[in-house]
């Protein structure tokens, strides 16, 4: 089709203004492509130069040669294990929560129509768009806090001994905190896509005599295939760096219980102050991102351009 | 059991609504209980067991002011995303509008590119951009937040927009171009007015990620340029319970973006998923 009105265009308009329908515009792309550009390689440049230097703002800023020094001190500083494996959990957990409460809670929605879905449909979405520090916050003053919080209320009623969450359970806390924004999330696309699946195709299979378990497990999951790979790579992108949820709550401690890759970069840049092995820490952060990345996009990269 | 199939639906149905009702209500609960604490007193903040019913006192929105200045931390996020937000339209919008319209062979890898860009971990580049900013005297300004806030912004308001404007039949363009529009006419007079709400939705959401993000105003800004998240930051300190305080300025600083989401909730769908899912 686009070659047909490409070709009826040469035919009706053969003066040399239209030079521009064949011109791709490059100078309109070019400020976004240029400032990205800049905006990768020149601090990333930068961080692979700090990387290889003993400097520590701290020690007046003096840089000496120091080859791969910091990543050997990086990789064996005693909160690098724990930050990884906190790394890797909050991502996974949150991911598999997101993802399977999703796909239940969004079939959940669409299963019937109730009084008042709309209402219901805006307070499920409403984590999403909460300050991740206010979210921090509150769960932490107003929901785990071991003498006044509502869980602490809970668990008296049911006659156990109150929580200390965020003491005991760090990691667990922080899971639950970041589940609790990106859930919301996860449920607003599923429900969407789940929108458009054709209601025809449903009700044939509803007439062949398929129950709601088959439908939901032949029809539903299968075309949700796509949005569910949309909300991991989103979602991956940015639990990969949670870091004020961390910053508000634990300091990443107790110990190293909660601290994630992000957040022990961060302790060693602008707590310590020793920039060489802060970027030595980032450059891992960013291979791993990247390991993620190449993944991901092969995963779904070409279902996001080639749309149906 | 005697029940008909359409009582037997229609009980199923009530079930499943009641079910859902439940969900939403644990979910949303964080946020309700946020906004009522906000209206007690300190004391009653940190009763225990919690209390659902209280004298309730404006207290704490009425000092708000000259407790936290919040007015000054408002205006700075305010003014962070607004300019940000335009200044990333500006660069964005002719970029889509190329990218979707004059569509080469190296339109879809330009685009990915640009996502890919979004995987940069921004604590890879921390310890640069702290430096550069206090190499050129920027720490503690509303200018280097602005500035990043465009750049990482921009990947998903060419996508969003793109994804717009990849709707719009090319035949009015062409129309308009047929009738002797230059290329600013086409955009001001026909582009803009036909994917108007389609504008409307991808400025909203890079207001909410500008006004939510809180890595990089946390560890570049200290009080003159800090936006609301830094000052609800400041909360965190073990020392002293202000949890009713918290809660007021925590209530005010989310109620616009929670208002802009439920608006906008539909089209915020379409751009974070990059117009995977519509």
């Amino acid at each position: 089709m686009s070659t047909s009105t490409a070709k009826a265009q040469l035919e009706v308009q053969p003066d040399p203004g239209k030079h521009r329908l064949n011109n791709p515009g490059w100078f309109l792309v070019t400020p976004s492509v240029a400032l990205l550009l800049l905006w990768m390689v020149v601090p990333l440049a930068m961080t692979l130069y700090f990387s290889l230097m003993r400097y520590n703002l701290l020690d007046g800023g003096e840089k000496t040669f120091t080859g791969l020094g910091n990543f050997t001190f990086f990789f064996t500083d005693e909160g690098f294990i724990p930050g990884m494996t906190n790394t890797l959990l909050l991502v996974g957990s949150v991911l598999l929560i997101s993802v399977v409460l999703g796909v239940l809670i969004a079939a959940l929605l669409e299963a019937s129509e109730f009084f008042g879905r709309g209402i219901v449909r805006v307070l499920l979405i409403s984590p999403f768009f909460i300050m991740p520090t206010v979210g921090a916050l509150i769960f932490k003053n107003l929901i785990f806090h071991p003498v006044s919080g509502i869980l602490a209320a809970l668990w008296r009623v049911f006659g156990a001994q109150p929580v200390d969450w965020l003491a005991n359970y760090p990691l667990l806390s922080i899971i639950i905190i970041v589940s609790w924004q990106w859930l919301p999330f996860a449920i607003l696309l599923l429900m969407t896509a789940m929108q458009s699946l054709d209601q025809e195709q449903k009700e044939a299979a509803r007439l062949d005599g398929a129950g709601p378990v088959a439908i939901f497990w032949h029809l539903t999951l299968p075309h949700l295939a796509r949005p569910i790979a949309v909300v991991v790579m989103i979602e991956t992108i940015f639990l990969l760096s949670v870091f004020a949820e961390i910053f508000t709550t634990t300091n990443g401690g107790p110990g190293f219980a909660s601290t994630n890759l992000a957040y022990l970069i961060y302790n060693q840049a602008l707590v310590q102050f020793d920039v060489g092995m802060a970027s030595a820490g980032g450059l891992i952060a960013v291979v791993i991102a990247n390991i993620a990345a190449i993944i991901l996009v092969r995963m779904i990269g070409k279902n996001l351009t080639d749309q149906p | 059991m005697n029940l008909t199939l359409k009582q037997h639906r229609r009980l199923q149905s009530v079930g499943l609504g009641l079910l859902a009702w439940v969900i939403a209500l644990v979910l949303f609960f964080p946020i309700f209980w946020m906004v009522l604490t906000s209206f007690k007193t300190e004391i009653d903040a940190f009763a225990t067991p919690p209390q659902f019913i209280f004298t309730p006192t404006l207290e704490n929105y009425l000092h708000i002011q000259e407790r936290s200045d919040y007015f000054h931390f408002a205006w700075n996020s305010v003014l962070i995303s607004f300019s940000a937000t335009l200044l990333c339209m500006l660069i964005a919008v002719p970029a889509a509008y190329s990218m979707a319209f004059y569509e080469t062979k190296r339109t879809k890898q330009t685009l990915l590119w640009m996502l890919s860009t979004k995987m940069l971990p921004p604590v890879g580049v921390l310890m640069p951009i702290y430096l550069l900013a206090k190499g050129f005297g920027l720490l503690d300004s509303k200018l280097v937040l602005i500035v990043i806030y465009t750049l990482i912004n921009l990947p998903i308001v060419v996508w969003m927009v793109y994804t717009y404007f990849k709707d719009i039949p090319r035949d009015i363009l062409e129309a308009a171009r047929l009738d002797g529009a230059t290329l600013l006419q086409e955009m001001v007079r026909v582009l803009l007015p036909i994917s108007k709400g389609g504008l409307a939705s991808t400025l909203l959401l890079s207001l909410i990620l500008c006004w939510n993000e809180a890595f990089w105003s946390l560890n570049l800004t200290s009080s003159n340029a800090a936006p609301l998240t830094a000052l609800i930051a400041s909360y965190s300190s073990p020392e002293g319970l202000f949890w009713a305080k918290l809660s007021a300025v925590s209530t005010l600083a989310c109620a616009p973006i929670l208002i802009f989401g439920w608006i906008s909730q539909k089209q915020l769908v379409r751009g974070l998923s990059f117009g995977a899912v519509k």
